[in-house]
C-alpha cells in the first residue's frame, strides 16, 4: 500500500496533467468526429459516418491540402537532409571558425515558424527583387509567393532554411562517434572520399539518419505557423496544408464535428508514415 | 576527415564561411530595412539606409505593448519550465526504479503519443479548457503546456536515470533518507545535464508557440509575442518599416537566449536527439 502511494506520488502528477490536457481530448476528438457539433450548440447530433463520408466524396480542398502536404513533405525532408548533413561533413573538419560556424547555420531554429514566416515573406517580395535588379539572375526576379508553382518552392526553402542547422547538429554529432581508425584504415587501403563516405561513413551513422528523417517527416507534416504566415494557403489555396485545413474548418467554418474528423484521419496518417519511417530505416540500421 | 590544418582545410573554411554570410542574408535584409522609411524601402531593399531611423522601433514597440507580450511569454515559459522538469524527472525516476509492467506500459503509453498531432486534440481542447475553466488564463495555458511537454521531457529523463548509479540512492536510503529526500538531494543533482536539455528543447517550443495561445489567450492583454505580433501583421498589412521593426523586436530575446547559451544549446540538442 505504502509502495503504491509513494508510485502515485512520483508519478501521478505527470500522469494526469498528461490524461487530462491529451488523451481526454484525443477520444473526445474521436467522438465528435461521428458528430455534427458546431462547437457553439450544446447538442451534439450523432451522425455516424457521416463526416468521413463528406470528407472523401465531397471536399476536394482536403484533398488537394493533403497532396499539398505530401509532397512538400517529400521535398522538404529530402532537401532539409541533403543540406543539414553536407553542412555537417563540413563543420566536423578541423575548420578553426567551425564553433562560430555551427551557431551561425543553427540560429534560424531558435526563432518561431511564424515569425520566419514573415521575414521571409519581405525576402521573397522585395528582398529577392532587389537582389534581381542587381545581378538580372531570373531566379530572383519571379513572383515568388504569387505563382503556385514557385510558392510550394518558396515554402520549401524556407522550411529547409529552418531545419537544416538541427538536422546538422544531429548529424555532427553522429559523426563524432565514428572510429577514426576505420576511416585511417580505409585511407591506407586507397579509398577515395566518396567511397568512404558512402561505405563505412553512412552505414555507420544510419542512427542519425533514423532520427532526422522522424523529425523531418512530422515537423513538415504538421506544418501550420510557417505556412499561415508566409503564404497564408494562397495563392488560391494551392499551399494549403492539411493542419491550417482542419483548422480552418473547426475555428473559422464553426465546423467542429467534420474538423475533429478530420484531424483524426490527419493523426492515422502521421502515424502510419512515421511508424513505417522509423521501422524502415531501423530494418536498413541492423542488416548494416 | 584528418584533423591537421592543411591547405585544402583553408579552403573548406573559405567556402564554409562564404556559404554562411549567403545563408544568413536574410537577417541583413530584416534590420536594415527596419531603420528605413517606408518609401525607401520600396527603391532599393538591399542598399543601407540613408538615414538610420529608430523611429519605427518607438512606434512599434507602443502599439505592439511589447514590454507586456515580453512579459506574457515569459511567464509562460518560465512556470511551464518549472513544472515540466519537476514531474517529469520524478515520474522518470520513479518508473526507472520501480521496474516491472506497469512501468514499462506507463513509458510506452506516454512515448507513443507523441505521435499525436496537435491539431487532433485542440478542438475537444478549447472545449475541455472551457469546462474546467483554464481558458483565457495565463495559469491555465502554463498547466496545457504541462500536459504538453510531459511525454518529450519524461522520454529525456527516462533515458537519462538509467545511466545513473544506483548505490548512492541505497546507501542514502539506508541512513533513513526519506524517498522525496533521495529524490530532490541526490538524484536531482545528478540529472542537471539533462534538466538544461529539457529546458531548451521545452523553451524553444513554448517561447516560440503560435496555435495554442492562439487558441487560449483571446484577451489583447495576454498575449504573446507570437500572438501580438501576427496581430499587428494583419492590422498594418505590407507596412514593411513597421512590420520589420516588429520582427526584429520580436526575434531579439530568443536570439539573445541562444547567443549566451549557445554551446549547451547546440550540446543539448545532440544529446536529446540522440538518445
Amino acid at each position: 500500500m505504502k509502495k503504491i502511494l509513494s508510485y502515485l506520488a512520483f508519478v501521478g502528477p505527470a500522469l494526469i496533467f498528461f490524461i487530462v490536457i491529451q488523451i481526454i481530448p484525443f477520444f473526445m476528438g474521436v467522438y465528435y468526429s461521428f458528430t455534427s457539433w458546431n462547437g457553439i450548440s450544446s447538442a451534439t447530433e450523432w451522425v455516424g459516418l457521416e463526416n468521413y463520408k463528406k470528407i472523401f466524396t465531397n471536399d476536394e480542398r482536403f484533398f488537394d491540402s493533403f497532396m499539398f502536404t505530401t509532397k512538400f513533405m517529400f521535398a522538404a525532408v529530402l532537401i532539409s537532409n541533403i543540406i543539414g548533413f553536407s553542412f555537417a561533413l563540413l563543420l566536423n573538419s578541423a575548420l578553426k571558425t567551425r564553433n562560430l560556424l555551427r551557431t551561425a547555420f543553427f540560429i534560424p531554429n531558435v526563432i518561431g515558424g511564424l515569425l520566419l514566416g514573415f521575414i521571409w515573406q519581405f525576402i521573397f517580395v522585395r528582398g529577392f527583387s532587389a537582389i534581381g535588379e542587381m545581378t538580372n539572375i531570373s531566379f530572383f526576379q519571379q513572383a515568388w509567393l504569387g505563382d503556385a508553382q514557385t510558392a510550394f518552392w518558396g515554402i520549401v526553402i524556407v522550411f529547409a532554411w529552418q531545419i537544416s542547422g538541427y538536422m546538422m547538429v544531429i548529424y555532427i554529432a553522429a559523426l563524432q562517434g565514428v572510429d577514426t581508425s576505420l576511416l585511417e584504415a580505409a585511407r591506407i587501403d586507397g579509398a577515395s572520399t566518396f567511397t568512404t563516405l558512402r561505405k563505412i561513413i553512412i552505414p555507420l551513422i544510419l542512427p542519425a539518419f533514423t532520427i532526422c528523417f522522424f523529425l523531418t517527416i512530422s515537423m513538415a507534416f504538421k506544418i501550420f505557423d510557417l505556412n499561415l504566415s508566409l503564404t497564408g494557403g494562397g495563392p488560391f489555396n494551392s499551399t494549403q496544408s492539411v493542419a491550417i485545413n482542419i483548422y480552418q474548418e473547426a475555428f473559422t467554418n464553426n465546423n467542429y464535428g467534420l474538423g475533429s474528423a478530420k484531424s483524426i484521419l490527419f493523426f492515422v496518417v502521421v502515424a502510419i508514415f512515421t511508424t513505417l519511417q522509423v521501422m524502415l530505416t531501423k530494418r536498413k540500421e541492423v542488416e548494416a | 576527415m584528418s584533423k591537421r590544418y592543411t591547405k585544402k582545410t583553408f579552403v573548406l573554411e573559405i567556402f564554409a564561411i562564404i556559404v554562411a554570410f549567403i545563408f544568413l542574408i536574410p537577417f541583413y535584409f530584416v534590420i536594415v530595412n527596419s531603420l528605413k522609411g517606408f518609401s525607401e524601402i520600396l527603391i532599393d531593399a538591399a542598399a543601407l539606409p540613408k538615414e538610420w531611423l529608430f523611429s519605427n522601433y518607438i512606434k512599434v514597440w507602443q502599439i505592439l505593448d511589447f514590454p507586456r507580450a515580453f512579459w506574457n511569454s515569459l511567464t509562460i515559459t518560465v512556470f511551464s519550465n518549472i513544472g515540466l522538469v519537476i514531474i517529469s524527472s520524478m515520474a522518470a525516476w520513479k518508473m526507472v526504479r520501480t521496474p516491472g509492467k506497469i512501468s514499462k506500459t506507463l513509458f510506452v503509453f506516454f512515448v507513443a503519443a507523441m505521435v499525436i498531432p496537435f491539431q487532433t486534440v485542440m478542438i475537444p481542447l478549447v472545449k475541455l479548457g472551457g469546462m474546467l475553466g483554464i481558458m483565457n488564463s495565463i495559469p491555465g495555458i502554463i498547466l496545457m503546456y504541462f500536459g504538453f511537454g510531459v511525454p518529450l521531457s519524461l522520454f529525456l529523463y527516462h533515458g537519462f536515470v538509467k545511466t545513473v548509479p544506483i548505490e548512492v540512492e541505497e546507501s542514502a536510503r539506508i541512513d533513513g533518507c526519506s524517498q522525496f529526500g533521495v529524490f530532490w538531494r541526490i538524484v536531482f543533482p545528478l540529472l542537471k545535464p539533462i534538466t538544461v536539455t529539457v529546458v531548451i528543447l521545452n523553451t524553444l517550443w513554448i517561447w516560440n508557440d503560435y496555435l495554442l495561445p492562439l487558441l487560449v489567450l483571446q484577451d489583447a492583454s495576454l498575449r504573446t509575442i507570437p500572438l501580438a505580433t501576427s496581430s499587428f501583421f494583419a492590422q498594418y498589412t505590407k507596412q514593411w518599416d513597421m512590420g520589420l521593426a516588429a520582427l526584429v523586436l520580436g526575434i531579439t530575446p530568443i536570439i539573445i537566449f541562444f547567443l549566451f547559451l549557445q554551446k549547451h544549446i547546440i550540446k543539448g540538442i545532440a544529446s536529446g536527439s540522440i538518445k
